[in-house]
């Protein structure tokens, strides 16, 4: 047993780190830090240096643009991004619809959509829930009906991140309703511009607007966009929703806020803003989130050293979801009480976030409502733990 | 990184977990509890057999030079059982003052007594009236004539009432040190008490005691750092132990909700006892990664060992909470009768956490340091 990465594997963390360090742009690292609201455009551009350098869908197959990377590499690369502010790119292009192409796609749809995919050429949304199909997602409605070589979709969805600013969705309609609620339904690709569809913004308790309700109405899809077959969509979306774990937990992105953490309490210790008694009881919260991050991490760690040889399920990894999600929650809310009442006043859209010394102060609090989303989204933490009470204690 | 046994410790960790499950089972150790020593002589020396006695001692003292990860599979072997013999006792604790600070003369004389299970030492360092775990006495000891005379009283004595030898910490006036005392003595009176968690503990008051200056372990004043050595160390092996003793409640109770009918349904097909066993095996997962990181800090350097030690005995303080807790209140009724596991498993992960620094203690030490993670 032994903690230390290898020679070979630190040489390899220099080496991401050093890049990141000349390659991401300050404007981009500013807003980062600072918690603003990356654009459209910001994504694209860094997607884009990213993908130059060959490591914008790392864990995609190498015949298209993937890295042949140990689970090891991988989790750090993704470690040195958080800790780089770097931005992670759009996880629909990435984490979502690229890998579900690689595996599923017809090679036309590959020669289509996997080198824009990657690019961001083409800018994805995700279709999956409706009013009435969140957790519950296999109780969807929104039908398509075959029309010689269409699909006709009407229906709705809902939460759709970015739907705004989105090229092309992929999604999940009912094509039939005879049989149980998981077969029937269909897994489609259609594109944002055709007639029928109507995108309406949802504003966030974070005062932004990022999700959206999406309307079809005898929208036509062409049957060439079914990915796999016809009423096969939930495996599709079930391959979609369990892959790549070494980066689950999220711990760059805590450990880049716990650094923050630590940088403002000796910053509002010097201020004055925080007396002794305060400055105590921060010092011992602040203690016990490390102790907490630090077991999450090696736990991940576990679960990337079993990766390297097989993996398989385990324990250790069926919790680095909810507690992964519930440690990047705890460090955005200890970073709002820092925020205290400064903190009440919202971000100004006009000027970004770009005050170096107190950027922090308006972005904690939307941050910290905003991040209540982690726990939700991709199978909310009651529904992964009926998985894990199922599948890992048989109960 | 490796998280992986290498073979040898596979095979201890294999012939340790069958020694507990096959010959130290809930009615063994509840028989244990009755006879007059409140331990197992037979299940001692069936450790000592397996050479465990001798593990974490050096080769040229009689022992194999077992490493922390050997000591974490063995803990938590011993946990899984709720053993209640003197192996943290005697082999942990006093077994690590004198292997950090016993001369070789000391070490010849001793070991091979611990090795073979026929003697039995207790670490004496608690006192009342002092801050916790602090590394200081209110027992003196004062040179007279070729010797010294001890004086004090000493709590919380783990097997107190059956060692043959103390290893007794005192001031002098070179600071903290550290002095075995025969338990027949003349001035030594040791008053036995069960410990709620089943394992005995003692007083030892020490009067006028007289000892000679070969008794001394380490230079006079070196028993600060013997200790705090000794005590990272022993807390590394109560975390290894509390992971045993968590992974032992936490299968009692899944298996107990699958078996459970109420309602005309096992119990475990409520979701709401669903997620708090879930709860309770991510807490169990968390504590042994913490455990792993304790058995592999032994040997690095000083400040980041105390972190990571104080960061796993902080987990395990609050994760022994909850899956003891839980695991009584899941099992209703039956979880608060002696004569059910559980609530001994509750009561010594209890102990456990009592012992050595608890959860707050460990967390104030880590907020002074300013963190777990190494200071940039």
């Amino acid at each position: 047993m032994k903690l230390d990465f290898t020679p070979e594997e630190t040489a390899f963390r220099n080496e991401v780190r050093a890049f990141l360090q000349h390659a991401l742009p300050d404007d981009l690292r500013r807003k980062m830090i600072n918690r603003d609201h990356l654009t459209k455009e910001d994504t694209v551009r860094w997607q884009r240096i990213l993908n130059a350098q060959g490591w914008a869908v790392t864990h995609w197959p190498v015949e298209y643009g993937g890295q042949a990377w140990t689970p090891a590499q991988r989790y750090i690369f993704q470690e040195e991004m958080a800790l780089a502010h770097a931005p992670e790119g759009s996880p629909f292009n990435v984490n979502m619809i690229g890998p579900v192409l690689c595996k599923f796609g017809t090679a036309a749809q590959k020669e289509k959509f996997l080198a824009a995919t990657a690019n961001i050429d083409i800018w994805w949304c995700q279709g999956f829930s409706e009013p009435g199909a969140g957790s519950d997602l296999a109780s969807l409605k929104t039908t398509a009906v075959r029309d010689g070589d269409h699909y006709v979709l009407n229906g709705q969805k809902i939460w759709t991140t970015q739907a705004q600013h989105a090229d092309w969705m992929f999604g999940l309609f009912r094509t039939d309703s005879s049989g149980k609620k998981q077969q029937g339904i269909t897994f489609l690709l259609l594109d944002m511009k055709t007639p029928g569809i109507t995108v309406r913004p949802i504003e966030t308790i974070d005062g932004e607007h990022d999700a959206n309700e999406v309307f079809f109405d005898d929208v036509r899809v062409p049957v060439d966009n079914v990915i796999g077959e016809e009423g096969r969509g939930w495996d599709v979306a079930k391959h979609l929703l369990g892959s790549e774990r070494s980066g689950i937990a999220r711990i760059g992105l805590s450990k880049e806020r716990l650094s923050q953490l630590r940088a403002l309490e000796t910053r509002l210790a010097e201020e004055g803003t925080l007396d002794e008694e305060e400055q105590r009881r921060l010092a011992h919260k602040l203690a016990e989130v490390e102790v907490e991050l630090r077991a999450l991490e090696l736990t991940q760690l576990r679960v990337v050293a079993a990766d390297a040889h097989g993996g398989g399920a385990n324990a250790a990894a069926s919790i680095l979801k909810v507690k992964g999600t519930e440690m990047q929650q705890r460090m955005t809310e200890l970073v709002a009480e820092l925020a205290g009442p400064a903190g009440l006043a919202m971000p100004d859209h006009d000027h970004a976030r770009n005050d170096p010394d107190d950027g922090w102060v308006s972005a904690a609090a939307p941050f910290y409502f905003t991040m209540r989303k982690v726990s939700i989204f991709g199978g909310s933490n009651e529904v992964q733990k009926n998985i894990i009470a199922k599948t890992m204690l048989g109960l | 990184m490796d998280f992986d046994l290498n073979d040898e410790q596979k095979m201890l960790q294999e012939t340790v977990t069958r020694f507990v499950a096959e010959t130290y089972d809930f009615q063994k150790r509840e028989h244990a509890l009755k006879t007059a020593d409140g331990w197992s002589r037979e299940a001692y020396a069936g450790l000592a057999e397996m050479g465990l006695l001798a593990l974490p001692f050096a080769e040229e003292d009689g022992g194999f030079g077992g490493g922390g990860v050997e000591m974490m599979i063995v803990m938590e072997a011993l946990g899984r059982g709720l053993m209640v013999e003197p192996y943290f006792a005697t082999v942990v604790l006093a077994g690590g003052a004198l292997r950090h600070g016993g001369s070789a003369g000391q070490r010849a004389d001793i070991v091979p007594g611990i090795a073979a299970g026929e003697r039995i030492l207790a670490l004496a360092h608690s006192e009342k009236g002092l801050p916790r775990h602090i590394l200081a006495a209110r027992t003196t000891a004062s040179r007279s004539g070729d010797g010294w005379t001890i004086d004090g009283c000493k709590i919380a004595v783990i097997h107190g009432q059956s060692a043959d030898t103390f290893i007794v910490s005192a001031m002098t006036e070179e600071g903290l040190s550290l002095f075995l005392v025969d338990a027949a003595a003349k001035g030594v009176t040791v008053e036995g008490k069960r410990g709620y968690d089943g394992v005995p503990v003692a007083t030892v008051a020490l009067s006028g005691v007289h000892v000679a200056n070969e008794a001394l372990v380490g230079a006079p004043g070196q028993g600060e750092d013997i200790l705090s050595h000794v005590f990272e160390e022993a807390t590394a092996a109560l975390v290894a132990e509390s992971v045993g003793a968590m992974a032992e409640t936490f299968d009692v109770t899944v298996d107990y909700l699958k078996t459970r009918q109420q309602f005309g349904v096992a119990i475990g097909s409520f979701q709401a006892l669903q997620h708090r066993a879930v709860e309770m095996l991510m807490q169990l997962e968390l504590s042994r990664s913490m455990s792993i990181l304790a058995a592999l800090s032994l040997d690095i350097d000083a400040d980041q060992r105390s972190r990571n030690i104080s960061a796993a005995k902080a987990q395990i303080g609050k994760s022994g909470r909850i899956i003891g807790q839980e695991a009584v209140q899941m099992h209703g009724a039956i979880g608060i009768t002696a004569e059910y596991k559980v609530g001994h498993a509750f009561k010594r992960l209890t102990a456990i956490d009592a012992l050595l620094g608890d959860r707050d203690w460990h967390l104030a030490r880590l907020a002074k340091m300013r963190g777990v993670y190494p200071v940039a």
